[in-house]
């Protein structure tokens, strides 16, 4: 165990901690931050991403440890009412079957928006094509986050 | 820790801040819960598992009671059956069985709000009106809102008898609405059966058999006590000896090893560090008592595999199967046949694989068994609950949490019982986690298949006999009394089954998954064999068995399967493309009492499938939530796609191969169909489901359009298979 500090969505945490335990199980045991979903372990099916340093990246493969002082957001950090584009395109396209993916699949989208506001169909494959949904809302995923590429340049 | 309420999650924030307490809710009917300041509150009673019934559901209530559906207050229901008298989600019901009962407690409020305003202003309720949550009366200009009545109403007698609204009446019902939890689920709010906490819940993971025909023996856990947080190791018997089984308390192991902590970091590796030693299974019996009857089932010794399991259902294919049915004389008619055409389908295990991989709260006192669960039919769970852990039915409490996907699986609640024990066990909160490879290698799988079809073809190229038999392992997929059976003088269908120790249960549309494949491949290379068009071919076959029907248990309404082929045959423009350079495919099916047809066109990139264009037919009857219905529609389609290319589980002595999603392919958003069409038959028959009925179609469309792109026939599930030799 050791202690460490973590900075996620804006806020300071002091946690005393194996520092192997990867980000996704801080998040939800220790910082009670559950919109992180768990859904394979070894960074296959995207339900854990969330952003370092606003980048994407699969928190069940990270090691508390190798977080340091960058930043951690999550999807309760990516906007205060859930009123960042993608997650309003999320809804405009009533995009959710089961949900339990989504949070994870809207992180990978504002992450790709970031990086090219405005994707094509090609980038947004090769992006998304790392998180599973087992539901199959694949075709309104791709098209909210070109609704939310819109919301965001306008 | 952290303050934390999974509950106000349950409750809409806004409800909470407007209301003082819980206890000036109203409530009537069961399903409605009304305050004096008129917030109004719809319970859904079933659980969800993403087919959005917690939207659709109160739809129908909300339509007959009168209420503005945006601001409506949308509940999950607790486990409370005598309340909801039904709490079903699965085999496609939840609608079809709502229908009357849910409009009927609308409007059974309604009119015992409008009873309560009579008798308030003395007036006839012929001279009221309620509207967006308030009643009027005609005559005036009085009005009173639901809130300053409920009290009243909530003590008059039931009305006798309440007059359901026409279709034509509907201003809500047949509407597109949103996903009433969205905004939860886009935010990541506390929903699932594995965001839940409790002050002092502890976390449980189990060690279960690494093969299947092993049992436990012994463990020696020394080593993982001493590891940082774990609270105990101990071994559970799931269930007592002898316990008789209900349909949906099928189980793989029931000697479990568990390792209790504090967080689930530590849990997991503290499991690392146990020592197992396992058994060989002896052959055994068990008593289920399911579906009306009582039977034995004989679980098999021994490790198997998927190449002697293949190899095993060609030997069946070679013998006698038992007779399902049997019209005419099929055995004459093949002997004269001029031509016979036998082609032979198998599908592999599949594993449901649901996001959300399982895990159960459980909480066990003297005072009451508290559960949080991801379970499909809560109900079924009662008999398990109350035998295997002593626990009394009227002191079960169970919070019905929203599951991240089911596809079936989450229809077997063990691991509610499982979770029981461990609470009991450790006198504390717990919460038992299945990691995805705990889910995903610990049975309760879609069978493995094989069919072979026969058609006897005579020298005009007439079909004058089908023959059809097959089976699976442990359980096969004939539905002799569908389609084609009926549009055939001489049919025979014959059936088997393999036992095996690997456990099995429903999946997406049971039996007709497999089925519906093999059957609607056949036909349309039975179509192409005497030169017909594959969907002209359908419709004439359907109209032969409308007019003419042989036999009497004909499970299927001809006109409404032809009217998905002539409407999925007009949208994707058929006639015209479907000339001898289209890479399209057709398939329909009936079953879970929806109707469903697709049109799928493919092409060959780098010598792997892109699906192009999907075009699909429903007839589900009266839509009730189109938004829903489409969204249901596109994930069946996807998932169809995925599962035909790329979905199997193979067995070696034993032990499941796929471990993980590394291993076991799940379709991704790149090869996801570009374009997905959907077209609802509209007319006003009664609602049925949509969450199996489109899925059977899928795999056989794709594979007449492989056919058509490739020149291959893909007999052998998954495809991926075939196009890798080809």
């Amino acid at each position: 165990m050791s202690k460490m500090n973590l900075k996620v969505n804006g806020k300071f945490f002091e946690i005393d901690i194996d520092p192997a335990t990867p980000v996704l199980w801080v998040l939800r045991d220790h910082l009670n931050l559950v919109g992180t979903k768990y859904g394979c372990g070894i960074g296959s099916c995207g339900a854990c991403t969330v952003l370092l340093n606003g980048r994407a990246l699969r928190s069940c493969q990270l090691p508390v440890s190798a977080v340091g002082t960058m930043e951690i957001t999550t999807i309760e950090g990516l906007s205060e009412n859930g009123e960042h584009p993608v997650q309003k395109a999320w809804l405009e396209l009533d995009v959710a079957q089961c949900g339990y993916c989504q949070t994870g699949q809207i992180m990978a989208a504002a992450a790709l928006l970031k990086s090219k506001p405005n994707p094509t169909d090609e980038d947004i494959e090769t992006v998304m094509s790392g998180n599973i949904c087992r539901c199959g809302t694949y075709l309104r995923i791709k098209d909210a986050i070109k609704k939310a590429a819109k919301l965001t340049t306008k | 820790m952290v303050g934390f309420s999974w509950l106000a999650n349950l409750i809409p924030n806004e409800a909470l801040a407007r209301t003082g307490s819980a206890n000036e809710w109203i409530e009537l009917t069961g399903f409605i819960k009304i305050t004096p300041d008129n917030q109004i509150k719809i319970f859904s009673p079933n659980p969800e598992f993403g087919t959005n019934v917690i939207t659709s559901l109160p739809m129908m209530v909300a339509e007959e009671l009168e209420v503005d559906w945006k601001k409506v207050i949308i509940e999950q229901g607790d486990y409370d059956t005598p309340r909801f008298r039904n709490q079903f989600t699965g085999g496609s019901q939840g609608m079809r069985m709502a229908w009357k009962p849910l409009r009927t407690a609308g409007a059974t409020a309604r009119q015992l709000l409008l009873q309560a305003a009579a008798n308030e202003w003395n007036v006839s309720v012929t001279d009221l009106k309620a509207s967006n949550g308030v009643v009027y009366h005609k005559g005036s200009n009085k009005s009173l809102t639901y809130g300053e009545l409920a009290t009243a109403a909530s003590k008059l007698p039931a009305p006798e008898k309440v007059v359901l609204k026409k279709n034509s009446e509907f201003s809500l019902i047949g509407t597109p609405q949103k996903n009433v939890e969205g905004k939860k689920i886009v935010s990541g709010k506390s929903l699932f059966t594995l965001d839940y906490k409790q002050e002092g819940m502890l976390i449980a993971m189990a060690i279960r058999p690494p093969a299947f025909g092993l049992k436990l023996k012994s463990f020696d856990a020394a080593e993982a006590l001493k590891m940082p947080g774990i609270k105990n190791v101990f071994d559970i018997q799931v269930y007592k000896d002898g316990y008789v089984r209900a349909g949906f308390d099928t189980r793989t192991f029931n000697n479990l090893v568990v390792v209790v902590g504090n967080t689930t970091w530590e849990v997991m590796n503290a499991r690392k560090k146990v020592n197992v030693e396992w058994e060989p299974i002896e052959s055994y019996k068990e008593t289920v008592a399911a579906w009306g009857g009582k039977k034995e089932e004989m679980i098999p010794a021994g490790l198997e595999s998927t190449d002697s399991h293949i190899k095993q259902m060609y030997e069946m294919q070679k013998k006698q199967g038992r007779v399902l049915r049997k019209d005419g004389d099929p055995e004459t008619a093949f002997a004269k046949a001029k031509k016979v055409l036998e082609r032979t389908y198998s599908a592999p295990f599949l594993s449901h694989n649901p996001m959300e991989p399982i895990s159960c709260f459980a909480h066990i006192t003297e005072e009451k068994a508290f559960f949080v669960a991801p379970i499909q039919i809560p109900e079924m769970m009662k008999q398990s609950i109350t035998t295997n852990l002593d626990i009394p039915a009227n002191k079960i409490e169970m919070k019905l949490a929203r599951m991240g996907g089911g596809f079936g699986r989450k229809a077997y609640g063990h691991y509610i019982i499982e979770a029981g024990h461990i609470s009991k066990k450790m006198k504390a909160p717990v919460k038992l986690i299945f990691t995805r490879e705990d889910d995903m290698n610990n049975g309760i799988y879609r069978p493995s298949y094989m069919v072979t079809y026969r058609a006897a073809i005579d020298e005009k190229n007439n079909v004058t006999a089908i023959h059809i038999k097959g089976g699976g392992i442990p359980e096969g997929a004939i539905h002799e009394n569908r389609f084609p059976a009926g549009a055939f003088e001489n049919y025979l269908a014959e059936g088997w089954e393999i036992p095996s120790n690997i456990t099995i249960g429903a999946f997406r549309a049971p039996g007709s998954n497999f089925i519906a494949s093999a059957e609607q491949s056949f036909l349309d290379e039975l179509a192409e064999t005497i030169g017909k068009d594959p969907i002209d071919y359908r419709i004439e076959l359907l109209k032969k068995a409308k007019a003419n029907p042989v036999g009497k248990n004909n499970d299927y309404d001809a006109d409404r399967y032809i009217g998905v082929l002539e409407l999925v045959k007009e949208k994707s423009n058929w006639v015209k493309t479907n000339n001898k350079n289209a890479r399209r495919g057709v398939a329909a099916y009936f079953c879970h009492n929806s109707y469903a047809a697709h049109v799928i066109d493919v092409s060959m990139k780098n010598g792997q499938p892109v699906v192009e264009k999907v075009v699909s037919a429903l007839d589900c009857g009266f839509v009730v939530n189109p938004e829903g219905a489409k969204n249901m529609v596109e994930g069946a389609v996807v998932d169809g796609i995925g599962n035909a290319l790329y979905g199997g589980m193979r067995f070696e002595k034993g032990v499941p191969m796929q471990k993980n999603f590394h291993q076991y392919r799940i379709i991704r958003l790149r090869e996801a169909p570009k374009k997905i069409d959907i077209h609802f038959v509209q007319n006003n028959i009664d609602p049925t489901g949509l969450g199996e009925p489109p899925f059977p179609p899928v795999f056989a469309a794709l594979a007449n359009a492989l056919y058509k792109a490739t020149g291959k026939r893909f007999y052998n599930q998954p495809f991926i298979n075939g196009l890798a030799k080809s």
